[in-house]
């Protein structure tokens, strides 16, 4: 066994991140250098890592890190299969990223920093996979919501980018809240905060939790809301987009998004346990939220909204999956999601480089001919996306469907729906942006650079591939009980096991593919709002969450704070007068401070004398 | 004629105090306001060398000691202060010396 490497995987971006920012930091070409090779590095030793486990290497390694009373926490390095594939996910994906990045935020003042937060980010992100116990995931949760914030607020110049940071970081932090109090029950309840530890516990005594295990499971579910943008904490994503394109790519599509869906993979033996209803509530939450996302991506013109409201769709697929209780669809689709939803930021992001920060798709055209080579990548991630036999999408919505058809068929339908629902939005983008008239002139530096070229392929033959390479059953045997064994490469296995879902899955591509082609294969504006203004006005409005939020905070808010407004004038009112009396006896005594010498000495004589009779009288 | 008692002592030393405390109190200029405090030191002195002889008590004498000793040095340094003011201000009047207010 190698001691040393998972830790140089976790630990190399945090060295260029510290690197970075103590001496570099006036130095883009090797603050870029060191950033982009730790990430690679990392991403070759997860593959090596990946290697030792199946010459069978230790799952785990840990080593004390504190203890304060009954609570033991260790810092610990889980290897299991889940967190090998996220390692790899992170990384892998995490390096396209980067190297996109040398490129795309070149000539940026804040180039550097980028770099060093994209690092710091890294490391973050591998700490909350690698984590084997609560605390330590917490720590790594809240510090991957720390470089969301940095990078948001990337420009932060910009007031809506600073805005949107401030939402984000507030926003995680009430599901973070849900989920402190359920570290705190399960530790309460088990005492211990091991997952290793607590997954033993309850496999010796599944009532453990008692009349608190849905409870438990809710908090816990929490936190993934909160990080995962689920309904009702979905209204920061969006938001999120204010931050440069591969921050989106990768923080916000990729990676840390998928954090809520990998903790409820990491822990889902908490939501088995007996009693437990929360699953029920994940499913319900994950297949609204899909609903949701996907209606208002519907009538979203900027690019990034409507990939950002994509991510939240496909992210609600992933939680519903969890909720079926078929966590290796969900991470499966976790891990397509991350290749072809990277691929279409960065290609969303060459686009807005091509047109010179323009993200309005209606001011785009015809970029077919213009930038041919994000135009074919940017289409294979839609196919994939769209679950598209046989790319990668396919495969990991399939499972998710199969799973949804088993256990409940309002879920199934919502799910066939939200799957027109994307195909409709997605091939509205392709045809608004690829097709068509041009609407403005391109802008100054159509797309050359290699560095933007590279990633985008890699990303594109993985999001074509990603079906093939039996995530499904590298995972599975972390759950036993939901076990099915398939060969690894059946391009056409969905077909036998699921027909129902499969063709329904390919028959909503149909449907909305047509859709969409009616609606915008020529189209100069949009169509929609002329045609049902109510339904628009309703989509364009986000279903008014934000303004909702507004107005339930300026109630819960405000209202508390003027009944405290009003003790603070009460308590002001009597410092006040403790003041007045102070400052009007000050004033009248000042009428014997006179700066004569002798009159001092003189009431001090009579003082003297006063007293002095008091005494010898008495 | 009575002998003299320590009540005469007294008396005096008071009138002495008094006279002392008047002059501090509404004479002007520094100067003889000092020599007024220094008689009212005396006056103590006094009333400390009379009730020393009379009680058959040292203890007072050691004290009119200490108190001549300090009051030398207190002179020093008090009109070494009062010629300082004057080389400042141009004037030794109590009246021009009230910058001891708000």
């Amino acid at each position: 066994m190698n001691l040393p490497l998972p830790w140089l995987v976790l630990l190399l971006p945090l060295m260029a991140a510290v690197v970075i920012t103590l001496f570099l930091l006036r130095n883009p070409r090797f603050s870029a250098l060191l950033s982009v090779g730790a990430v690679l590095v990392s991403f070759l030793l997860s593959a090596v890592l990946m290697g030792e486990y199946f010459y069978g290497s230790a799952p785990e390694i840990a080593v004390r890190w504190l203890q304060v009373g009954r609570l033991r926490v260790d810092f610990g390095l889980c290897l299991d299969p889940l967190s090998l594939l996220m390692l790899l996910i992170v990384t892998g994906v995490g390096a396209a990223i980067h190297i996109y990045s040398v490129e795309h935020v070149r000539g940026d003042p804040g180039y550097t920093r980028f770099f060093a937060c994209m690092s710091l980010f890294t490391f973050s992100m591998l700490g909350v996979v690698v984590s084997n116990n609560f605390i330590q995931l917490f720590v790594f949760w809240e510090l991957v919501g720390l470089c969301s914030y940095l990078l948001i607020g990337f420009w932060f110049q910009r007031p809506a980018a600073a805005d949107a940071a401030k939402k984000a970081f507030l926003t995680n932090r009430l599901g973070d809240f849900g989920f402190l109090t359920g570290i705190i029950l399960v530790w309460a309840l088990s005492g211990t905060v091991s997952f290793a530890g607590l997954k033993q516990q309850l496999a010796i005594n599944p009532e453990l939790f008692d009349t608190m295990a849905t409870v438990v499971g809710l908090l816990i579910f929490c936190g993934a809301v909160g990080k995962s943008a689920q309904f009702p904490l979905h209204v920061w994503l969006p938001d999120a987009m204010e931050g440069p394109t591969p921050v989106s790519a990768f923080i916000h599509a990729a990676t840390m998004v998928a954090a809520g869906v990998y903790l409820l993979c990491r822990v889902f033996f908490i939501f088995t346990v007996t009693g437990s209803g929360a699953l029920h509530v994940v499913s319900w939450i994950g297949g609204l939220t899909a609903l949701l996302a996907a209606l208002i991506a519907l009538q979203q013109d900027d690019i990034k909204r409507i990939l950002a409201y994509s991510t939240i769709s496909q992210l609600g697929y992933m939680v519903m999956a969890v909720g079926f209780g078929a966590p290796p669809a969900a991470m499966f689709h976790l891990t397509t999601h991350a290749f072809f939803k990277a691929l279409l930021f960065l290609g969303a992001g060459a686009v807005i480089h091509a047109m010179s920060h323009e993200q309005n798709i209606w001011m785009m055209g015809r970029l077919r001919d213009k930038i041919p080579l994000t135009y074919r990548t940017f289409l294979v991630g839609t196919l994939a996306l769209c679950g598209v036999w046989p790319l990668s999408g396919f495969y990991s919505k399939d499972a998710i469907l199969a799973a949804a058809w088993h256990n409940s068929k309002t879920l199934f339908a919502i799910g066939e729906l939200v799957a027109f629902l994307t195909t409709f939005y997605m091939f509205r983008l392709v045809f608004v942006v690829f097709f068509g008239q041009p609407k403005s002139p391109l802008g100054q530096h159509p797309q050359k650079s290699r560095l933007i070229a590279y990633p985008l392929v890699v990303l594109a033959v993985a999001s074509v591939l990603g079906g093939f390479i039996g995530i499904t059953q590298f995972i599975a045997p972390l759950f036993p009980a939901v076990t099915e064994s398939a060969p690894v490469f059946a391009p056409f296995e969905p077909f036998k096991a699921a027909p129902t879902a499969a063709w329904l899955g390919l028959a909503a591509f149909a449907a909305g593919l047509a859709a969409a082609f009616l609606c915008y294969a020529r189209a100069e504006s949009d169509p929609l709002p002329a045609k049902l203004p109510g339904l628009s006005r309703l989509l364009r409005g986000k279903f008014y969450f934000d303004e909702f939020y507004a107005e339930v905070i300026a109630l819960g808010q405000d209202a508390p704070a003027a009944v405290l407004n009003g003790f603070d004038s009460g308590i002001k009112l009597l410092v006040r007068l403790v003041h007045g009396t102070v400052e009007l006896s000050g004033r009248l005594l000042r009428l014997a401070q006179t700066g004569g010498l002798q009159v001092y000495t003189l009431l001090l004589a009579a003082g003297v004398a006063l007293v002095l009779y008091l005494m010898l009288t008495h | 004629m009575t002998p003299i008692g320590l009540q005469h002592y007294l008396v005096v030393s008071v009138l002495l105090f008094c006279l002392g405390l008047l002059g501090v109190i509404v004479r002007r200029n520094l100067l003889v306001i000092y020599m007024s405090l220094e008689l009212m030191l005396n006056a103590v002195n006094l009333a400390l060398a009379a009730f020393s002889r009379f009680n058959n008590d040292l203890d007072g004498q050691v004290i009119v000691f200490f108190i001549i000793t300090v009051a030398a040095s207190e002179v020093a340094v008090g009109l070494a202060l009062i010629v300082a003011l004057y080389r400042r201000r141009q004037t030794t009047h109590v009246e021009d010396l009230a910058a001891l207010k708000l």
